[in-house]
């Protein structure tokens, strides 16, 4: 596209900042549209994007996990973002949007990604206090307040789902969630009944009554009734007994808004959606487009997130002047966890085909059913027809999902099935994965990424020559939407890195052919307590970089001794060889531990002398410490002796190790804190100080849920209730910000501890080296849930030997600083030169910057004058 | 940066230490002839001295990195950013274009003496 007349840049608007809203913007940036555009985004939520699909997650991961634009800005900033703005009218002669303030904007481009509205059946009491419906997050705290209010009687509030579809299913799970007694109620005769047939949802009915939930199949809802007051008392049934609740939540299915589409004249399907071509170009107005379920390309809507990214990545290519792309049709399989429950259904899972055959495999004790609807294969490739062989045209998975990522692409693939297709379907049965995947088999359906996209991802000639399955995540966005693919994903990298004979490599470095967990292993076994015996027994060479100080980690994790006892000295990289943080000009930072944020004035005013007396640089961290910054190696005894005698100890920030565990002032200042914070935080800190770890670890405390220290940003989180703490682990800032997960919730401070030592010792005992507690916890088989079985439910029975080994290092804790002044063979190491150590290094030097040192780094190095005589040995 | 450094006609050796003050895949920093020099000494007993300024991170800083071996070549990772350079020869082993000058190191009887050329 070029530029206006006026030499304007063009400009496109969007309308509406929903997931696929945001992922056009995204694509407009990406493939670099906006190097030729403005591009004007109005959302009229409060929120900018945020992930619908997981919205039952909200409660437990909150409003800033579900974002799609955690900054609530693009970094393009030919972007401009505009939430709380709705557009209220189109003029197209102008083409301007008129927004409700009144003012107007202009565009060259108006991309349409307005959603979808929930569908309200028209029954009388629909707008009585206590109705819901379930589409934002607004809805959901709306529903949330609802159900704090108890009865009253004082007990808990029920609520009711109309519609037994998908959405009201995950409307029942928030209820659940929330502790509410769930009832639902589906017109159709079983749950889900557009994608499941009668045996499958009669499957998912037994496992959701087991949770709790009523299901109402085959019913008709005729009122919500009135309690008098203007608030819902119930719903009324046709030819049933009503139903008592406090809350109901309509989830009859969705309706495209498309009301300021019609009312600027633009066409619009028989059943609504804007009438778009297949570039997703109104057939009205070519400067109009309509993206999402909005939008009715051949006169239907979708109502799913995987064909809205479809459309949007069209538009975007399509006004960069491609051709290529086309929306003619999306798949409209489904895999879902519903409380629990895998459902999955994908293909033509009612066999409406002419030829179309049912296999089904069902457990009703197990509670699966699995279904494959397959269909006689065409003639192969010279004409003849084939007898007796199949391809798989579609099925329905309840109760086990797990083979959704294999069988879905062998239906649009055409793949012949192998002569027993029951294998697929029946338990254990791991015949599927053998089978193998065209190369344009879609693997990410959310993302549109084929198993020939994952492949060139990991060509080992290829420009990207992923390594991994994180790797290969980050590079082609598979499994980054749903995740159900992973699994999927990461057969596919191992089937042909297998196939080229490249082992997986998990080796540490040329030196050692294990993994760091093998190399615990291996230590832990055979007691080894040197580099060099480990190395003999199980590597070549005498190490390097990577491995020396990984075998530093795990032997300091098993033997608790000092980091710079003998040879194991030699193994520590410079931060833990020195004990302090190397900086750009070779000098050093010192952090004293402060426990908890926690300082006395005398404390502060310590650290304020040292930091004088030696001239130093002094930055709060983070972690709510006091940095010492510039201190040249030979000072670092002074500094600590200094510091150590006023009863400050090491604060490990040099180390990969616990960190700090960061507080806020908790219930003992605050008039919103319900438990003492402060003191937790210390207590944990003291007890996990010096733990070596393969990353660094750090933790938090909040005493309420305000977050005020941020404890989900941690390693581990706390976070106080009512009733007690909840535990969150695997969060993390830096570049890849990562939330903590709730691991459990409500437990007494010493059950806590003994989920937090199981949960800390297991992750230095099994993760990779550099590896921090989220990636860890991704790379588990079941991840977080593995966590907890592992650590709450102590399904591997390691509770006690994993804590037994964290009592150890409790009880075998010193200070570093401390046993360093008092060992003059570490301290000889603290000289600036072996042969005059009482010649400061010449080459560190510093600038003022603020009224406070600042390094210099130079080119080249520099030369004392002959002046200095050159030492004798000493 | 000048070449490999060997032990020719005119070099002088300066005694730094004696061996029993470096410890093995350890460096030390010395000061030999007003620069600042890395000593290192290999877990075989081979001495090698080279320039303790990193070339990438511009810092003296080379005698604290870790000692290691890439196949046969011993070497430093630089404790800053990691780049290894051969003991040997000083270059660095990704990055054959940069070389740290290198000094020849005897012991003699005891003692560890560093090698510099005349000016």
């Amino acid at each position: 596209m070029s530029p206006t007349a006026s030499g304007r840049r063009p400009r496109i608007v969007v309308v509406g900042h929903g997931m696929v809203g945001h992922r056009f913007v995204a694509a407009a940036v990406e493939r670099g549209l906006t190097a030729t555009h403005d591009v004007v985004v109005y959302g009229e939520e409060r929120r900018v994007a945020y992930d619908r699909v997981a919205l039952t997650s909200f409660f437990e991961v909150g409003a800033d996990a579900l974002s799609l634009l955690p900054s609530g800005v693009y970094d393009d900033p030919r972007v401009a973002l505009h939430t709380e703005t709705s557009v209220v009218g189109i003029d197209r002669e102008a083409r301007r949007v008129r927004l409700a303030d009144g003012t107007t904007a202009s565009y060259d481009e108006l991309v349409l990604a307005t959603g979808a509205a929930p569908f309200v059946p028209p029954v009388p009491g629909k707008d009585l206090d206590g109705c819901f419906v379930y589409r934002t997050i607004e809805d959901l705290e709306a529903i949330r307040d609802a159900a704090a209010r108890p009865r009253a009687d004082g007990s808990k509030a029920r609520g009711i789902v109309i519609g037994g579809g998908l959405l009201g299913l995950e409307a029942a799970n928030a209820l659940v969630q929330l502790g509410v007694e769930a009832h639902v109620v589906e017109m159709a005769p079983r749950l889900m009944p557009v994608q499941l047939d009668g045996a499958a949802g009669a499957t998912l009915v037994r496992h959701i009554e087991k949770l709790g939930v009523h299901v109402h199949c085959g019913v008709v809802s005729t009122e919500v009734l009135d309690d008098g007051t203007g608030r819902v008392a119930g719903l009324g049934l046709r030819d049933a007994d009503a139903l008592e609740a406090e809350i109901v939540v309509f989830s009859a299915g969705i309706r495209p808004r498309d009301a300021l589409a019609r009312e600027a004249g633009l066409a619009v399907a028989e059943r609504g959606g804007i009438l778009v071509d297949e570039q997703l170009r109104s057939t009205t107005d070519p400067h109009v487009w309509a993206i999402g379920e909005c939008a009715a390309p051949a006169g239907r809507m979708y109502g799913l997130v995987a064909p809205g990214y479809t459309m949007a990545e069209i538009v975007a290519d399509t006004l960069l002047g491609g051709t290529a792309g086309a929306f003619t049709g999306a798949d409209m399989s489904t895999k879902l966890k519903l409380l629990g429950v895998d459902v999955a259904s994908f293909g033509d899972a009612f066999a409406t085909g002419p030829d179309a055959l049912e296999l089904v495999f069902a457990d009703a004790v197990a509670g699966l059913y699995k279904k494959l609807v397959v269909g006689p294969a065409g003639p192969d490739a010279d004409g003849n027809p084939r007898e007796d062989a199949w391809v798989l045209l579609g099925g329905i998975l309840v109760g086990d999902a797990s083979s959704y990522g294999v069988l879905r692409p062998l239906v649009s693939s055409g793949m012949l099935l192998p002569e027993n297709p029951e294998e697929l379907i029946l338990p254990e049965s791991r015949g599927a994965l053998q089978l193998g995947l065209p190369d344009e088999a879609v693997v990410c359906s959310c993302n549109n990424v084929t198993k020939g996209d994952l492949l060139a991802a990991v060509d080992v000639d290829g420009e990207h020559r992923c390594e991994d399955l994180g790797a290969v995540k980050a590079c082609t966005s598979a499994g980054t939407t749903c995740g159900s693919c992973v699994t999927t994903v990461k057969g596919v990298i191992e089937d042909y890195f297998g196939e080229i004979g490249k082992a997986v490599d998990t080796s540490l470095c040329e030196h050692f052919p294990l993994t760091r967990q093998e190399l615990f292993d291996v230590v832990a076994v055979h007691g080894y307590r040197s580099f060099t015996e480990i190395v003999e027994a199980h590597g070549t060479g005498r190490g390097c970089d990577i491995c020396k100080p990984a075998v530093a980690s795990v032997l300091a994790s098993q033997t608790g001794g000092h980091v710079l006892e003998g040879e194991v000295g030699a193994l520590q990289d410079t931060n833990d060889a020195y004990l302090a943080n190397i900086q750009r000009n070779g000098t050093y930072s010192v952090v004293p531990r402060i426990a908890g944020g926690e300082i006395t004035p005398e404390g502060l005013i310590v650290i304020g002398e040292v930091a004088r007396d030696f001239g130093l640089y002094t930055k709060i961290t983070g972690g709510q410490r006091i940095d010492l910054f510039g201190a040249r190696m030979e000072e670092l005894p002074l500094i600590w002796s200094r510091l150590v005698d006023a009863g400050f100890e090491s604060g490990h920030a040099y180390g990969k190790s616990l960190r700090t565990v960061k507080s806020c002032v908790g219930s003992t200042w605050c008039r919103y804190g319900v438990q003492d914070s402060v003191q937790l935080a210390i207590d944990l800190e003291l007890r996990y100080r010096g733990l070596r770890s393969p990353h660094k670890l750090k933790g938090g405390v909040s005493g309420c849920a305000r977050e005020c220290a941020e404890a989900r940003s941690k390693d581990f989180g706390v976070i106080a209730t009512e009733k007690g703490w909840n535990l969150y682990v695997g969060g993390n800032g830096g570049a890849t910000p990562r939330h903590a997960q709730l691991l459990v919730g409500d437990v007494d401070t010493e059950t806590l501890v003994r989920y937090l030592d199981r949960y800390l010792m297991y992750y230095v005992r099994t993760a990779d080296r550099l590896q921090r507690t989220a990636p860890w916890i991704e790379s588990l088989e079941g991840g977080l849930d593995r966590v907890r079985e592992i650590v709450v439910e102590d399904s591997l029975g390691l509770g006690t030997e994993l804590e037994a080994a964290m009592a150890r290092h409790v009880e075998g804790y010193f200070d570093e600083w401390k046993a360093t002044l008092e060992d003059p063979e570490k301290l000889s190491r603290f000289v600036s030169f072996v042969n005059a150590p009482g010649q400061p290094d010449p080459n560190i030097t510093f600038t003022t910057e603020r009224g406070q040192i600042k390094p210099v780094n130079l080119d080249e190095p520099v030369v004392l004058g002959t002046s200095i005589p050159v030492g004798a040995p000493r | 940066m000048s070449a490999v450094r060997a032990e020719g006609p005119t070099t002088t050796w300066l005694p730094v230490c004696t061996t029993d003050q470096l410890s093995r895949e350890r460096g030390v920093a010395a000061l030999v002839g007003g620069r600042a020099v890395a000593l290192f000494r290999t877990y075989d007993d081979e001495w090698f001295a080279l320039d303790n300024h990193c070339p990438f991170a511009h810092a003296s800083v080379l005698a604290r990195g870790i000692v290691g071996t890439r196949g046969d070549v011993p070497f430093v990772a630089s404790p800053m950013l990691k780049q290894p350079f051969g003991l040997r020869d000083g270059v660095c082993l990704d990055d054959p274009s940069v070389r740290v000058p290198t000094y020849p190191v005897r012991v003699v009887a005891g003692v560890v003496e560093v090698g510099v050329g005349s000016p």
